[in-house]
């Protein structure tokens, strides 16, 4: 069966890269992503599972090496792993109660980033983005103009942007209009 | 520039910095920072439209974004003609082309104008009376006249080429209104460390010091105190300062609203810049220094061009330094406008008089005036004014009466007082109360975090702002949590806003038949108001709407409060007891564009689309709007309309096998130990002895028993389940499902994860479908044996995973092959090679429809609308029948849902196999009775069946399945098209071709 080579993965957006004064909107890279759900007194098994531990507290991710938990919900996560290691194989072997689903392919990701990352996020997103409010590791299930989106800031001036792979055009379309706005 | 308006050494403008425009085909020069009015005025214009109704001649009333007279249209190029723009708001660029409106053929010559002679047919309310009768005239006469001559201003006709950008904000204070009371505030906010956000419509910051002369704060000129704060503020890592916005809504939570404007003011703007901002700011705290605008006086005749408010006169003489007449009256009921007739004398103007109604005026504004030399008539009043298109002189009289004489004057200044501009304060939800002394509503309770300062609030002079707006920067800055610092600013000022006069002055008495306009901008007269008021009307809010006072685009910023004061004398009540009507936003009008921002275009709304879309689209695929998704409807060949394309996709599914992107079907990955326990719960359906591997279709009801959603779902494992809902329900069924796990079943041990967006699937349907994905697949036994219909495996395609399911949605053997969606586009080009081999073809939703269709399968939204019950739909057997709980189930019982009678689904074939029927077409069971006949059901699904070789109709029809072979009719408008009932299954009635 030779014809059997591995098909090509194809992100929907495809690399795309968009500019305004003092911020870019790129796709980022495909990875591995996972919805996790877990009660409470089984998450420090999952933890260990996963080798990063999870965040209990809202809208805070931690991080270990290429693999991030994002809080999402008192039960809910979403795992994302930029590395080679698939988190819902880790889990596989858990006896504790969990549900983990790879969505590795629902979400697309994209990454604001720039001095003036706030013309492009702040045009759709209606939340407080200041240091104070959302530090850098913040994460938010959110909204983004007319889709939902899971935002996370992951450096001081560097966002990802999470959104299902058919609204990924239209979020990036808008985030790159918007950075157009960018008043430096 | 012979005859300029324009005085030497006078306003701040550079006289070097000159500006060409145009104003209805003539051209003009102005300076930079002119507005449009000023640089008219400037050139001696004091005529620049036609009024509403009576189309009478109007000049300039303010110098500001009260202006209820000064609306033009501004033209840049083809696309870019706004109307309505107010001439003292906008600001002049070189090469501006402005056009009055409201007139024909020209402005000065308006044939219009006759119905300013025929007034006393167009009366408050001679709409509602006029045009009763006769009632057939309403639709073919007097509406379309009406709509005609309604709306003021051309709309552009071309579509909006400017950007506009939308932007949310957050900060703890919010300061709206850059004069002193705003400046004074947003500094004593920032010096907190307050994140602060001030905005100011103007293009400058200063509000009343713009005119205000001899104001001195902190030891330097007033208006350059503000600009050097302005520029102090804007260098503040803590402060965003934003000129040229309005905040034009007050919203719940303290969200408001503010309209930046961007480019309006340039001559050729970077085509990057949007035209305006949208700023949605979520405030802690709001400081409101909203200020106060002036009131005009009600005598006869007072709206000529060239009769203005005393702070507009000053406005446009200290700021724009330009003279609005060379011999000007002026006309008042307080204090303040002696300022103005001050300043103009002291620029050289010649200032007719100071007519004033007070019979004895006193004070230091008073003695300076007379010290000036100018002549103070105490006691008086205007009783009439001369000019056709610019007023030419005032007729004045001793207010109780006396020899009258005329004075010419080129130009009248007006005052009647102040009016505290509560707006944004009244659309916080808060109560105003009217403050007997002063005749003035004021903020009373407020309902959101926030505070008034300066005039809007009640002061009177400038000291008294400052002092207030540094105490409610504070008080904002500490309720936000910050630390404030008490700071200090001293100001000096003679002037006050204090005193005046509300309703009509002499000469516009009840009873007189003369034209005192209150509200410019709708021509609404104190005769209109007391009218209301005699024929009825006893709510202010009657007499706005029954006059329509207050009612055009300026909001009666300048007329509500002397409409109030007509009404409450006629009614015999104090002003608080007639009530005053509500604020609205917006503040000033907001472009669409402004609202809509970036959701244009592309933008509007997300479109969705597939992991295979670009394939499709390479193929010619024609697509259909399918929710927000883009699916591709058929794929028509070289010379194939629809009706053949759809024709072969369907002959070619059943002879060889079609290939079909399902991908948008909802998906729903049911996990947990109690997977099985919750799916019997959400689904008619029997779950718990479906083995692991096997598919089965379920039905979902809604609590009141009627079929919610359907879809297959495969058994994975003991505790996951592979859950597919219809394209239209993925959202809803996902929420249904959640709904309910979190309401009614928590103790269930479920999780609910969508998949939707996880998996593209590839359909493979017909007699060649096995061979064409067997050359792909690893890891899966694809024989009958060991993979029968209706069975689900996890294995690889193309080298990457799969969940195969062996399902059919057209009744032939088949498959859908669902791939992790990135590999959606490989693996349908691998298949579709494999296919191409066998025959096959790629086939769209609407062949997908015709063969469903022929195999009777439903489509929920399509056979059912809501009404429809599992046995209405022929799926009783869907129904678990030992199931003792499921939603629904309770539903189902209801006698309605089990009495005779209902419709049930069958199948229609029209007796003229040639005629395809419409969809939602009526049935009924005799055809010549009377109209309305008694109809008994409809066509819910009707298509042209190549494979029938006839047409085939789907239909819910009143007990339906015992009238199989009956013959019915479907009237329509050429005639009755008869039909025979029958089963719903038109091919392979036994199920043969899905093993075939």
């Amino acid at each position: 069966m030779a014809d059997l080579a591995m098909a090509q993965r194809r992100d929907p957006l495809e690399g795309r890269l968009a500019a305004g004064p003092g911020v870019t909107v790129a796709a980022a890279p495909s990875c591995f992503r996972m919805s996790l759900r877990v009660q409470p007194p089984q998450v420090a098994a999952l933890s260990k599972a996963l080798g990063v531990s999870l965040p209990r507290k809202p809208k805070t991710s931690a991080s270990e090496g290429t693999r991030t938990a994002l809080w999402l919900g008192p039960d809910e996560w979403l795992v994302i792993d930029t590395g080679d290691r698939d988190p819902v194989a880790d889990c596989a072997a858990v006896k504790a109660l969990h549900s983990a689903v790879d969505i590795s392919h629902r979400n697309t990701g994209i990454v604001v980033s720039g001095p003036a990352w706030e013309a492009a996020i702040s045009a759709g997103c209606p939340q407080d983005l200041s240091d104070d409010v959302f530090p850098i590791g913040a994460v938010s299930r959110t909204v983004y103009g007319k889709v939902e989106i899971v935002l996370w800031r992951t450096g001081a001036e560097t966002f990802r942007i999470e959104c299902w792979r058919s609204f990924s055009d239209y979020a990036f379309t808008l985030l790159a209009d918007a950075a157009r706005d960018a008043m430096g | 520039m012979a005859d300029t308006f324009r005085l030497a050494g006078q306003g701040r403008l550079t006289p070097a910095k000159t500006v060409r425009f145009s104003f209805d085909g003539s051209g003009f020069t102005g300076l930079e920072g002119d507005t449009l009015a000023s640089a008219l005025l400037a050139n001696g214009v004091h005529l620049v439209g036609r009024s509403f109704k009576y189309h009478r001649p109007r000049g300039f009333l303010s110098a500001g974004a009260e202006e209820p007279n000064a609306l033009v249209g501004v033209h840049r190029d083809a696309a870019r003609k706004t109307p309505n723009v107010r001439a003292t708001v906008q600001e002049l660029y070189d090469g501006l082309t402005a056009v009055s409106q409201n007139r024909w053929p020209s402005l000065a010559r308006d044939v219009g104008a006759v119905n300013d002679i025929a007034s006393p047919l167009f009366s408050a309310g001679f709409y509602y009376k006029t045009f009763m009768w006769p009632k057939a005239a309403w639709k073919h006469l007097y509406e379309p006249r009406i709509r005609a001559a309604a709306g003021l201003g051309v709309a552009p006709d071309e579509p909006d080429p400017d950007r506009y950008a939308s932007r949310f904000a957050h900060c703890d204070v919010l300061v709206v209104g850059g004069g002193p009371a705003g400046l004074a505030s947003a500094l004593a906010a920032a010096e907190s460390g307050a994140q602060v956000i001030v905005c100011d419509e103007q293009p400058e910051f200063g509000g009343s010091l713009r005119y205000e002369s001899g104001a001195e704060v902190d030891g330097r000129d007033g208006w350059n105190w503000a600009q050097a704060t302005a520029t102090r503020l804007a260098a503040m890592d803590n402060v965003r300062l934003l000129g040229r916005t309005t905040a034009f809504g007050y919203y719940a939570q303290n969200m408001v609203g503010l309209a930046e404007r961007v480019t309006e003011h340039m001559a050729e703007p970077d085509p990057d810049l949007p035209r305006e901002r949208l700023w949605q700011v979520r405030a802690r705290q709001v400081v409101v220094a909203t200020g106060a605008i002036e009131r005009h006086l009600l005598f006869p005749d007072n709206d000529r061009p060239g009769i203005m408010l005393a702070s507009a006169g000053r406005t446009f003489l200290n700021h724009f330094g330009v003279a609005v007449g060379r011999r000007v009256g002026i006309y008042t009921a307080t204090d303040s406008a002696y300022a103005a007739a001050l300043d103009l004398a002291a620029a050289g103007v010649d200032v007719a008089a100071i007519v004033d109604l007070r019979d004895s005026p006193a004070g230091p504004m008073v003695d300076k005036a007379r010290a000036a030399g100018i002549e103070v008539l105490a006691g008086h009043a205007v009783t009439g004014t001369a000019g056709r298109l610019r007023v030419s002189a005032m007729t004045v009289a001793p207010r109780d009466g006396g020899p009258s004489r005329s004075v010419p004057v080129d130009a009248l200044l007006v005052s009647s007082g102040w009016t505290p501009s509560l707006h944004l304060f009244s659309q916080s939800r808060g109560k105003v109360a009217f403050d007997d002394a002063t005749q003035r509503f004021l903020p009373g309770t407020y309902a959101q975090d926030c505070v008034s300062a300066g005039a809007c609030n009640g002061t009177v002079d400038l000291t008294a702002a400052i002092k207030q707006g540094l105490a409610a920067g504070e008080s904002a800055a500490s309720s936000a949590g910050r630390k404030a610092k008490a700071q200090k600013i001293a100001a000096k000022s003679v002037e006050s806003i204090d005193g005046g006069q509300l309703g009509t002055a002499p000469g516009a008495e009840n009873g007189k038949g003369v034209k005192a306009f209150v509200d410019f901008q709708n021509d609404v007269t104190a005769k209109d108001i007391r009218q209301a008021v005699r024929e009825g009307m006893r709510s202010i809010e009657h007499v706005k709407r029954f006059t329509t006072n207050g009612m055009a685009t300026d909001q009666g910023k300048t007329s509500n409060l002397h409409g109030l004061a007509i009404a409450a004398d006629m009614l015999d009540k104090p002003i608080p007891e007639v009530g005053l009507t509500t604020f609205r936003a917006p503040y000033t009008p907001v472009t669409f564009g402004a609202i809509v921002g970036h959701a244009r275009g592309a933008l509007f709304d997300p479109t969705r689309k597939t992991a295979m879309h670009s394939w499709a689209e390479s193929r010619g695929a024609v697509f259909e709007d399918v929710g927000q998704w883009k699916r591709a409807w058929y794929f028509p060949q070289a010379g194939e309309d629809m009706h053949a394309a759809v024709n072969r996709e369907c002959v070619t599914v059943r002879n060889a096998a079609g290939i079909f992107d399902a991908s948008t079907l909802g998906k729903i990955e049911v996990v947990g130990p109690d997977a099985a326990r919750f799916m019997e719960l959400l689904y008619t359906n029997p779950w718990q002895k479906l083995d692991v591997g096997r598919c089965r279709y379920g039905v979902m009801l809604r609590e009141d028993g009627f079929i919610y959603d359907d879809g297959v779902v495969g058994r994975l494992a003991e505790d996951r389940f592979h859950v597919t809902t219809t394209t239209g329900g993925a959202a809803r069924v996902m929420n249904h499902m959640e709904d309910y796990l979190q309401t009614e079943f928590p103790e269930l041990k479920v999780w609910l994860t969508s998949i939707s967006e996880q998996w593209a699937v590839i359909a493979v349907q017909g007699p060649k479908s096995r061979e064409i994905i067997e050359p792909l697949v690893e890891g899966i036994d694809l024989s009958d044996a060991a993979m029968p219909h209706m069975s689900v495996r996890e294995g690889r395609i193309c080298g990457v995973p799969t969940r195969l399911f062996r399902m059919s949605f057209t009744g032939e053997r088949g498959f859908e092959i669902n791939v992790p969606a990135d590999y959606g586009h490989a693996v349908w080009e691998a298949v579709f090679e494999e296919g191409r081999k066998n025959g096959a073809c790629a086939y769209g939703t609407e062949a997908m429809h015709v063969l469903r269709a022929e195999k009777g399968y439903i489509i929920v939204g399509q056979e059912t609308d809501g009404t429809v019950t599992p046995d209405d739909a022929g799926l009783a057997w869907a129904v678990g029948k030992k199931k003792t709980d499921f939603v629904g189930i309770r539903g189902l019982r209801r006698p309605d849902l089990v009495a005779d009678g209902r419709k049930q689904l069958v199948g229609l074939k029209t007796v003229d196999p040639a005629v395809v029927l419409d969809e939602g077409a009526q049935i009924v069971e005799d055809p010549e009775q009377a109209v309305p006949m008694t109809m008994i059901g409809h066509v819910t699904s009707s298509y042209w069946s190549q494979n029938c070789g006839r047409s085939i109709a789907l239909a819910l029809v009143k007990d339906g399945r015992s009238r199989m072979g009956k013959k019915l009719f479907v009237p329509m408008p050429d005639g009755p098209i008869e039909v025979e009932v029958t089963g719903t299954v038109f091919i392979d009635e036994r199920g043969e071709r899905l093993n075939g």
